[in-house]
């Protein structure tokens, strides 16, 4: 039944991950512009926005810092916040360095900077589709992407305070909308409903009672849980290889 | 250096550990339990649900309609369409609810 498919060429493979880069670049730019807006506000420069968009790039985590910059707070600890909110991408990188085992570890190990969110949504989802995941239509999804971001930065501490009312137009929800449609796109999975299920439940008491960002680990590690335990131990056994050390 | 400088680098590195390390991590193992495989298959439901649930529970009438609209187109259109529908109801909604 499998037909090996046509080959691609490099230029199309991009095109092709610039195409899936749209609907994201729309739903992250007002986090994008909220944030330059924001770093003015707590003053800082137009070029440490610009650095933090570019060196950090990750958009939850570079508002924590803003928050933290401006109170009394030890450097390491506002470090130790970045690092808390972003741990979800420890497992982003797990699964999608086993979707690219054909690059090399260097390859992988530069690509991975740019594994925000989306860029691991759509790694999956086109490896769902059957897909090879070229460096071509990786790089293709995040050029703009990151271009746009930074871009961003520069475009909300320069003009950020012009928007007349944000909320009004519902810039403020974008981003959940937009995370929705992702988890939707995975419903084809295995164990897809109680894992979501899960991970949602979870993650509202963990905000309650433990606070963000840590809701974030605590409810995806109870949705992976799920996976985990309901899956058939009569699925043929590997053997764990304990290759560490 | 400015001690923002030092926290925005700080941060970059944290950051970027994130991002390569559970790579490091796996690469080292030749084959994974099919529990684990299970685990990581599941790893885009539950990560990106924990981003939206918190948010859905906070919800008033516009944020819960676009939500539930944005659900319900997923189920037959792509991306753009599930944004478009979704930001719509919301934008429509808290148009008609603050007239």
């Amino acid at each position: 039944m499998q037909k090996s498919p046509p080959p691609v060429s490099n230029a199309e493979e991009f095109r092709r991950g610039f195409r899936r880069a749209l609907p994201i670049a729309i739903a992250i730019a007002p986090f994008g512009i909220l944030f330059g807006t924001l770093a003015a506000d707590h003053g800082l420069s137009l070029g440490e926005a610009v650095l933090m968009s570019a060196t950090i790039y990750a958009g939850a985590s570079q508002l924590v810092g803003l928050e933290l910059f401006g109170q009394q707070i030890a450097p390491w600890l506002v470090v130790l916040s970045i690092f808390a909110v972003n741990f979800r991408h420890v497992l982003y990188s797990a699964v999608a360095g086993r979707r690219t085992r054909h690059w090399s570890g260097l390859t992988r190990a530069i690509a991975f900077f740019f594994l925000v969110d989306p860029q691991f949504a759509e790694v999956e989802r086109r490896a769902d589709e059957g897909k090879p995941i070229t460096l071509a239509w990786y790089a293709g999804l995040a050029a703009p992407v990151y271009v746009f971001w930074v871009a961003e930065a520069v475009l909300g501490g320069l003009f950020g305070r012009l928007i007349p009312n944000p909320h009004a137009v519902g810039l403020d929800f974008l981003l959940p909308i937009y995370f929705l449609g992702l988890v939707m796109e995975f419903r084809g999975r295995p164990r897809w409903l109680p894992i979501v299920a899960t991970s949602a439940l979870t993650s509202i008491v963990a905000e309650r009672l433990v606070g963000s960002p840590w809701h974030v680990s605590i409810g995806a590690l109870a949705g992976i849980a799920i996976a985990v335990v309901l899956t058939p131990v009569s699925a043929p056994h590997h053997r764990l290889e304990e290759s560490v050390e | 250096m400015s001690t923002t400088l030092w926290i925005i680098l700080g941060g970059a590195i944290a950051t970027y550990l994130t991002r390569i390390g559970g790579d490091l991590v796996l690469s080292r193992f030749e084959r994974i339990h099919p529990r684990v495989e299970a685990g990581l298959n599941a790893v885009p439901a539950a990560v990106l649900t924990t981003l939206v649930a918190p948010a859905a529970m906070r919800a008033s009438v516009p944020e819960a309609a676009a939500l539930l609209v944005a659900a319900v187109v997923a189920l037959r259109g792509g991306m753009m369409a599930v944004f478009v529908a979704g930001t719509g109801t919301l934008i429509l909604l808290r148009y008609l609810l603050s007239a």
